[in-house]
């Protein structure tokens, strides 16, 4: 009973966590056509400001806020001043972003040590809660309902506004979205900066269950590409479905079968490929 | 401080120098000695490759960048951890700069990959790569380890637990790498040979996302839990056992980089209490120690932990042997001085080396306590001369497979 209850909950406060680390990817895949592969290093990134600025006295919130702000403006400079130059050119996108977040890593490296930084949770959050007798940590919990309300936020911004129309006609079909005077250029730095301000900000959620630690970039990464590969490019409800199929796949999964630790994360992402390549939710019509 | 040509050129100046003024050590013609540094100051690694240097620096700092009298040309390479930039930096070293004796590499996988040709070139290696085999059934000619194999301090930590503790029942969980399949085996077959079970094993692999599926399964009726991780991971994964609510309940005993001195100030004042087990600790009372302790918070701001202080002693280590053999070109001679050496007073305390070429020192067990505002790793018990073979004849010892996942097998699980 205890076994089933806490990993149910572990998988599902996982999957809130993955939600936040891949929506954003999946947004930025959907529209440019590139696996952006420094999103694991703007998770990392959001990680360590979020650590910082709560040094320096911000509160929680705030932090959270302003990571996802500056990773968010990080991530313009990065579209602005380098995949625009190789704009067309998946594969060479796709290297630069690669790149970028082996210099991002090797920068944290220098200013935050190899030494492990903690990021604290709100004070209220962190002695555990006991459901039915069994203790949970709260904050994973608080993960959750961040996770839940960034999901409606999100499908709010894609299926009720001007912006998010625009995103749907260009992941949809990029030379229709062109032709009726969408303005293509501007959308992809604008979903460029949304995504990595996603990244940013699940960083500094994510902090306190994960901590910031050198290598937390290729940690989070794989999981990004899995989350997405399952639920489909360019589809949020494919990242939210997706990251609670992968939270639960990866609890159980180790639980039960530790002998497959390794493989349980990739076996489904095969069989996804190899039945459904588009995804459980496709969002792409390519 | 970095070491380039012209402090070099300079260092040799000043060797030259003295000889002119008649001091008898140095003569004239004293050929600076070359060593080749091979640390990871890039990637996952580099927290313990950063301290490494760092404390190699200190070392030579200290000395004026002499060793046994002669001045130290030190070539310094970074592998990222890579065990194929290992192999091609140890080239380089060997067949560029000619060096007479190599500190490092960082990692077993790093060793294992160079493992040829440091036999091949016959270049003296001092190294904290901890893999058992390393100086047990493949026990390279050309390889010291001043630290402690993967098992030695968890032997002493089984023994601890079963007689000091009287632990009956434990639980162990650890990286899923030989690193931890060693520490584990290591601390299971001496706790079980004293009278106590090991009642579940888990193995959440190293880079695992989230110890939080392993935690819930922990077995919560166990007298304490030993816990051998690497790197950052046992800061992580104690952030998270207390995260659910199990600190205070299950007593976590730690192998020796699970709570590092480069982690403790990180963990902060839950960590007070902890236990683990070590070949070192900054508290380690002996002038020699105190002294560089304090050299590492004067120029690095950091408390010296299992990396820092391995480098300081194979600096010792390594001017021992020079002084044994007064500098001279002759690698089999240095590879005998490193052997058959006993160091006294190094920072881990005296070291000398078995047959096999790996450390017999002491062992620590610490308690983490609060001193001045610091978290420190007091040490609460000495083991004095222990070998990587416990009190086992090492004959014996080598006829057994080395250890691993499934060696000794575990009878006592529970599910």
């Amino acid at each position: 009973m205890q076994f089933w209850l806490i990993q149910t909950l572990n998988s599902i406060a996982f999957g809130g966590l993955l939600f936040l680390l891949s929506s954003g990817f999946s947004l930025i895949f959907g529209l440019m056509r590139m696996p952006n592969l420094a999103h694991g290093a703007f998770f990392m990134l959001g990680a360590y400001f979020g650590a910082t600025f709560m040094n320096w006295g911000a509160n929680f919130w705030i932090a959270a806020l302003l990571s996802g702000l500056a990773v968010g403006v990080l991530g313009v400079i990065l579209e602005r001043g380098l995949l625009r130059k190789l704009a067309g050119n998946a594969q060479g996108q796709v290297l630069v972003t690669l790149g970028v977040s082996f210099i991002i890593a090797d920068v944290c490296l220098m200013v935050w040590t190899g030494d492990p930084v903690p990021v604290p949770a709100p004070q209220w959050a962190r002695p555990p809660m006991f459901l039915m007798g069994y203790a949970f940590p709260t904050y994973r919990l608080v993960v959750l309902v961040i996770a839940v309300i960034a999901a409606v936020l999100l499908y709010l911004l894609m299926e009720r506004t001007r912006l998010g129309a625009m995103i749907r006609a260009g992941v949809d079909d990029m030379e229709m979205a062109r032709g009726v005077g969408i303005r293509v250029s501007l959308l992809f730095m604008m979903v460029f900066m949304l995504g990595a301000a996603l990244a940013g900000l699940g960083g500094t959620i994510g902090g306190p269950i994960m901590q910031a630690y050198p290598g937390l970039d290729a940690d989070m990464l794989p999981l990004a590409l899995v989350v997405v590969i399952l639920g489909g490019v360019g589809s949020l409800m494919g990242a939210f479905v997706g990251s609670f199929a992968v939270g639960f796949i990866y609890n159980f999964g180790t639980a039960l079968f530790p002998d497959f630790a390794y493989v349980i994360l990739f076996l489904p992402m095969v069989a996804v490929l190899v039945l459904m390549p588009e995804g459980l939710f496709a969002g792409s019509r390519q | 401080m970095r070491i380039d040509r012209r402090s070099v050129l300079k260092g040799i100046g000043a060797g030259v120098g003295v000889a002119a003024l008649g001091a008898p050590a140095v003569r004239a013609q004293a050929k600076p000695v070359r060593i080749g540094f091979m640390t990871v100051k890039t990637g996952p690694l580099a927290s313990g490759g950063i301290q490494m240097e760092q404390a190699l620096n200190l070392y030579l700092k200290e000395r004026n960048n002499m060793m046994a009298g002669v001045p130290v040309e030190l070539y310094t390479v970074d592998t990222g951890g890579a065990p194929a930039v290992a192999r091609t930096k140890m080239q380089e070293l060997v067949e560029r700069n000619g060096i007479a004796a190599m500190i490092g590499p960082l990692s077993t996988q790093e060793a294992l990959a160079l493992d040829d040709y440091i036999r091949e070139t016959k270049t003296p290696t001092i190294s904290v790569a901890a893999a058992d085999d390393m100086t047990q059934r493949r026990a390279n000619p050309w390889f010291v380890r001043v630290t402690s194999t993967s098992s030695q301090c968890a032997q002493v930590m089984g023994d601890y637990a079963a007689k000091d503790l009287k632990y009956k029942r434990c639980s162990t969980i650890a990286d899923d790498i030989a690193y931890g399949h060693e520490q584990n085996s290591g601390f299971q077959r001496v706790f079980e040979e004293e009278g106590g079970k090991i009642v579940q094993k888990l193995w959440p692999p190293l880079a695992v996302p989230d110890y939080g599926t392993y935690i819930a399964q922990i077995n919560t009726k166990v007298d304490g839990m030993f816990a051998a991780f690497a790197g950052s991971n046992g800061f992580r994964f104690f952030r998270q056992f207390n995260e659910y609510g199990l600190k205070g309940k299950i007593p976590l005993l730690g192998g020796m980089t699970a709570f590092d001195e480069s982690l403790l100030q990180q963990m902060g004042d839950d960590a007070i209490g902890l236990l683990s087990v070590n070949y070192y600790s900054a508290t380690i009372d002996t002038a020699t120690n105190k002294k560089f302790v304090a050299g590492m918070v004067r120029d690095y701001k950091v408390e010296p932990g299992y990396y820092g202080a391995a480098t300081y002693t194979a600096g010792a280590v390594l001017e021992a042997a020079l002084k044994t053999t007064g500098g001279k070109d002759d690698k089999q001679a240095l590879m005998n001085a490193l052997r058959t050496n006993k160091v006294e007073d190094t920072v881990r305390g005296p070291v000398a080396f078995d047959k096999y070429g790996n450390a017999v020192g002491n062992i620590y067990i610490r308690r983490v306590e609060k001193q001045n505002g610091r978290l420190v790793n007091a040490v609460i018990k000495t083991y004095e001369n222990v070998s990587q073979f416990w009190k086992y004849n090492p004959e014996e010892f080598l006829k057994n497979p080395v250890y691993s996942r499934d060696y000794p097998p575990a009878k006592f699980l529970e599910n």
